[in-house]
């Protein structure tokens, strides 16, 4: 029978895809499988994970049970070992076709990105991209709702389903939409990488693991690209998303541009950090596109969150302000970051942040 | 050869966003703006233009006043351009769009040498899908997040950006680039572009222009024919007020450290 | 008359508008900390067609009108009047009388690579003893026996002088007696080329403001160029550069309208922000009046100089109107910048804050291309008063 998009009761099990880069599974896929895992749960389906490449290993395959998986579909072929749309694709969508998956998770990265709407095309099902938050359950939707709008939940209406609830950002982090793909299966999302808490390990699970082979029908003439050469990134990156505590520096450094960066990395280093920056540094020029916090950058929630000279545009607020602790040094008070700092001094950055440097040396000194 | 360049004018959201009182944004109390990695493309093709002398359309789908950014890219080089507006198309998803916008461009026609541009995403919806999914509607190859642009020929040569790198692509054409906003430095329009771009061909693509296309179909575009629907939309919350230091002197900066202190912050 | 803006000038405005914010803006405090021309800059002005906005195209202009370059002119200045200065100086005082008075030759020879920035121009008629009183002209054009003109003397205060390419130059070719008996100078124009023999760029001059404006000496000595660089009629050189002028001072009355609005906008900014007796200092009717005030009289400037603008575009008589233009604007940018340092008060007085040189660069509009007390002469005059 052809594939049919529309029969939404033909389809059953929540399916993550498991980027793999160099042989190497993703730590985005880890998160998405502790994410998954929950939703599965609640529908009370199988949660498994799709892997393409070339002679992954065994090892790293079960390792996805240790985050929740039950099954792995695995699709080995010499074409899958560097990502190609075509490719992908293909595959994807050859066994969506076969195993009618009900939700199809995979991790808003570069690539991610680019194979998601590709398959949401030809599947003829909606997509929805960047998600920061998932749920099946209406009842667990409406608690999350309960902490983070300004919705009177008690006294609103909401249709029960088990549709899957996708929550992401829209207008730069202004307003949060809430959407649903009721007519067609599979319900596929993006996920933003670093949003979703990933599960202890469980070795148990990583045990129980299945591995199905899939069968792949894949043929030079189906990809029309050429991967001429991938490289990495000459430079170490800056490890924003892991970071425990990120100094940030704004459009505030523009005064002595070294100098400011020059003392949030002193900062950072005394804090045990990394330097992290607005949108407008990486504008400018002023600082690497890694370092950008943001909605167009990374959205991190560390321990402490240093804001240097950073107005707060709602964009860097919507990739920062779930940090624990945030502190905030502006010249101008009414800047918008101090609405969400947990702690907020009003002057010049290069004046307070070396008094700052010195003051938390001396506590931690005394220690 | 020609460019056909995909373009989307958004809500500027770097300044003040006006929101309604049901929470729902006031794009018409907000200035507009050209997608800023919509203008890279834009500059792609222009940068091609200057290199070859092809043709660059630039295509949008939008309400009527998107015809003033459309002359903008007119002065700025683009030679032609279309409007892709009509009631029916109102409301689409990135699916429905997508499935509009290729059958624009299939409209336009597009030849074996030709190249479709679109920037990675909207800053309005950060979506980052339009551009993929009309590739696959029109069935030629994609690639997105392009950094570097070489074409010889048929023959393009990218360079698509990875969060840790990136990878080198050779591809033909017909083909769909999706580009970054670091690709290039959109140029500004020129006085002469200007005083030029009200002469220039616009067309306006409505329901009937389009209708006879199989990917126009009342089930698959429009608000009725997106696949994903808004469940909710609501504001978040304003986050309870901090605590302001008073002062910036070296009393403040020590008292600070040492509420932190207190409280193993540090 | 049709107070609003074509859609085509809309889209100028916008354009000068982020070109200023980006290109412009961020180099205004180097340009005028290291009395630097801004070359760069220029260049980029040149191939967005800045540079003869208002010649037609077959001479390599962008084709618009004298009010979308009186509009560059204003957001050039907003941001840095040195900027602003440049390409009134080149469009008004070189393309101009190039533009209006030459041959058919002279246009096709110097107007495309001046349009083009390629070629930058500048014009020569003050000299140490000739500043307000133009009659008192010493530089000679003299025939010689192959038919060339052969330059003597100097001129001084030449804008854009250092860099550029082409000048407009007057020079005494005889003396004329008229019916009572009394000796007259004849002035005449000329062309000048940079690299003609002869000629040479002489002394810069440091500046209160407008520092990155290219303010130098001309010599000529011997300075010899063939019979087809006459501009004008022999004898005619005198009502060219008064012509000249009137049109001239409308684009240093867009420069003066420029730096008042662009103070204007940095005060209100600060205004806004800066905090004194726990309240925002745009909180005290004082801040208020003298903004309001400042914004009406701006405003007025504003309405001057474009109606100057488009009388000239209009080929209707404009001289009075670019005297009064010039005169109110400058006038108005030299007390807004004044007051708006005033407002800003410590801070204003630093070089921190843009508006301390905008008020050093204000002042000049008040004394070049005519003095404020010229203009009142030119008014005056054509009120019949004398």
């Amino acid at each position: 029978m052809a594939f049919n998009s529309s029969d939404t009761a033909a389809f059953k099990g929540v399916w993550v895809f498991c980027e793999q880069r160099e042989g190497v599974i993703m730590s985005t896929s880890y998160q998405l499988l502790s994410e998954g895992r929950k939703l599965a749960n609640d529908l009370g389906v199988e949660l498994c994970g799709v892997v393409l490449g070339k002679d992954i290993k065994e090892d790293y395959l079960k390792a996805l049970g240790g985050y929740g998986a039950d099954k792995v579909y695995y699709c080995n072929h010499e074409l899958l070992d560097v990502y190609t749309t075509d490719a992908y694709t293909k595959v994807i969508c050859d066994l969506v076709e076969d195993k009618k998956p009900e939700i199809f998770l995979i991790g808003a990265t570069n690539i991610g990105r680019d194979l998601g709407p590709r398959c949401a095309a030809r599947l003829h099902t909606g997509l929805t991209a960047d998600c920061t938050h998932l749920d099946v359950d209406v009842a667990k939707y409406k608690e999350f709702l309960k902490t983070t709008s300004t919705i009177d939940v008690d006294n609103t209406v909401f249709e029960e389903n088990t549709n899957l609830k996708m929550t992401r950002p829209a207008f730069g982090g202004h307003l949060m939409a809430t959407i649903i793909c009721p007519r067609f299966r599979p319900q596929m999302s993006t996920v933003r990488p670093g949003v979703m808490q990933t599960q202890p390990y469980d070795e148990a699970g990583a045990a129980k693991t299945v591995i199905e082979n899939v069968d792949v029908k894949l043929d030079k003439s189906d990809i029309h690209v050429e991967v001429l050469e991938v490289k990495k990134a000459a430079k170490k990156l800056v490890d924003l998303i892991g970071a425990d505590v990120v100094v940030s520096v704004g459009r505030g450094i523009s005064k002595d541009v070294e100098g400011g960066i020059k003392l949030a990395e002193e900062l950072a280093s005394v804090l045990g950090g990394v330097v992290g920056s607005s949108r407008a540094c990486v504008d400018a020029g002023w600082i690497g596109a890694d370092h950008q916090v943001g909605q167009t950058g990374k959205t991190v929630h560390p321990r402490i969150y240093v804001a240097l000279g950073i107005s707060g545009a709602i964009q860097h607020l919507a990739g920062m302000q779930d940090s624990e602790c945030i502190i905030a040094v502006n010249k101008n008070e009414s800047a918008p970051i101090f609405d969400v700092a947990s702690y907020g001094i009003v002057g010049d950055l290069y004046k307070v942040t070396p008094m700052l440097i010195e003051a938390i040396r001396a506590a931690k000194a005394a220690k | 050869m020609k460019a056909i360049v995909c373009v989307k004018q958004v809500p500027d959201t770097s300044g003040v966003v006006a929101v309604k009182e049901d929470g729902t944004m006031d794009r018409a109390a907000m200035a507009t703006i050209t997608n800023h990695d919509d203008l890279a493309a834009v500059e792609a093709a222009l940068r091609i233009k200057d290199a070859t002398g092809c043709k660059v359309v630039v295509v949008s789908m939008g309400p009527p006043p998107a015809e003033g950014m459309l002359r903008e890219l007119l002065a700025m080089g683009a030679d032609e351009a279309v409007l892709v507006s009509a009631r029916e198309f109102g409301g689409s998803d990135t699916y429905a769009t997508s499935q509009i916008l290729a059958a624009a461009i299939k409209k336009i026609g597009v030849d074996d040498d030709d190249i479709v541009f679109c920037g990675r995403q909207a800053i309005d919806g950060d979506t980052a899908q339009v551009g993929p999914q009309i590739a696959e509607k029109l069935g030629m190859p994609q690639v997105s997040y392009v950094a570097e642009i070489n074409v010889e020929g048929k023959a393009v040569t990218v360079k698509r950006l990875l969060e840790d790198g990136y990878m080198t692509i050779k591809v033909q054409t017909p083909c769909l680039l999706t580009c970054v906003k670091e690709l290039n430095d959109a140029r500004y329009m020129s006085v002469g572009g200007i005083m030029e771009c009200y002469q220039k061909p616009l067309e306006v693509y409505n329901y009937e222009t389009l209708k006879d296309d199989p990917l126009i179909d009342v089930t698959t575009i429009g608000l009725k024919g997106s696949p994903t629907n808004v469940y909710k939309s609501f504001s978040p919350p304003v986050k309870g007020a901090g605590m302001m230091m008073e002062g910036a002197d070296k009393a403040t900066v020590e008292k600070l450290v040492s509420i932190l202190n207190d409280k193993h912050i540090i | 008359m049709d107070l609003h803006l074509s859609k085509e000038q809309e889209m100028l405005r916008k354009m000068y508008r982020d070109f200023a914010e980006n290109e412009v803006k961020p180099l205004a405090e180097w340009v005028d900390e290291n009395e630097a021309f801004p070359e760069e800059t220029v260049k980029k002005m040149a191939k967005l067609g800045m540079m003869g906005i208002y010649f037609p195209k077959e001479y390599g202009g962008a084709g618009a009108d004298v009010l979308s370059y009186v509009m560059a002119v204003e957001e050039m200045s907003k941001v840095c009047g040195t900027t602003g200065v440049i390409i009134s100086a080149h469009t008004s005082l070189c393309c101009a009388p190039i533009y209006e008075n030459g041959t058919e030759e002279q246009k096709q020879k110097y107007l495309p690579k001046l349009c083009s920035g390629e070629w930058i121009g500048a014009f020569g008629l003050t000299e140490p003893g000739a500043g307000t009183d133009a009659q008192g002209q010493q530089t000679t054009a003299v025939k010689d026996e192959n038919g060339n003109w052969v330059l003597n003397g100097s001129k001084i205060f030449i804008t854009n002088a250092g860099y550029a390419n082409v000048f407009v130059i007057f020079a005494i070719t005889g003396i004329s007696t008229d019916k009572r008996g009394r000796k007259k100078k004849e002035i005449s124009a000329f062309i000048v080329e940079r690299t003609d023999p002869g000629f040479s760029v002489g002394k810069h001059e440091k500046k209160m403001g407008i520092k990155g404006s290219s303010t130098c000496e001309l010599i000529m000595e011997d300075c010899v160029i063939p019979a087809d660089r006459l501009l004008g009629k022999q004898g005619k050189g005198f009502g060219i550069a008064m012509k000249t002028l009137d049109g001239g001072r409308i684009g240093i009355a867009s420069q003066a309208l420029g730096l008042a609005e662009g103070a204007i906008e940095e005060t209100i900014k600060y205004t806004k922000e800066r905090v004194q007796f726990g309240k925002r200092i745009s909180q005290f009717q004082n801040t208020q009046f003298q903004l309001a005030d400042m914004h009406a009289k701006t405003e007025a400037a504003k309405w001057l100089v474009y109606s100057a603008a488009m009388k000239k575009q209009n080929h209707e008589p404009y001289t009075m109107d670019a005297a009064m233009a010039k005169l109110f604007a400058a006038e108005t940018a030299s007390d807004v910048t004044r007051r708006c340092v005033q407002l800003f008060g410590g801070y204003g007085y630093t070089r921190e804050y843009p508006v301390e040189r905008m008020m050093r660069d204000a002042k000049i509009t008040e004394i070049y291309e005519g003095t404020s007390e010229v203009q009142r002469m030119v008014i005056s005059a054509n009120l019949g008063v004398n």
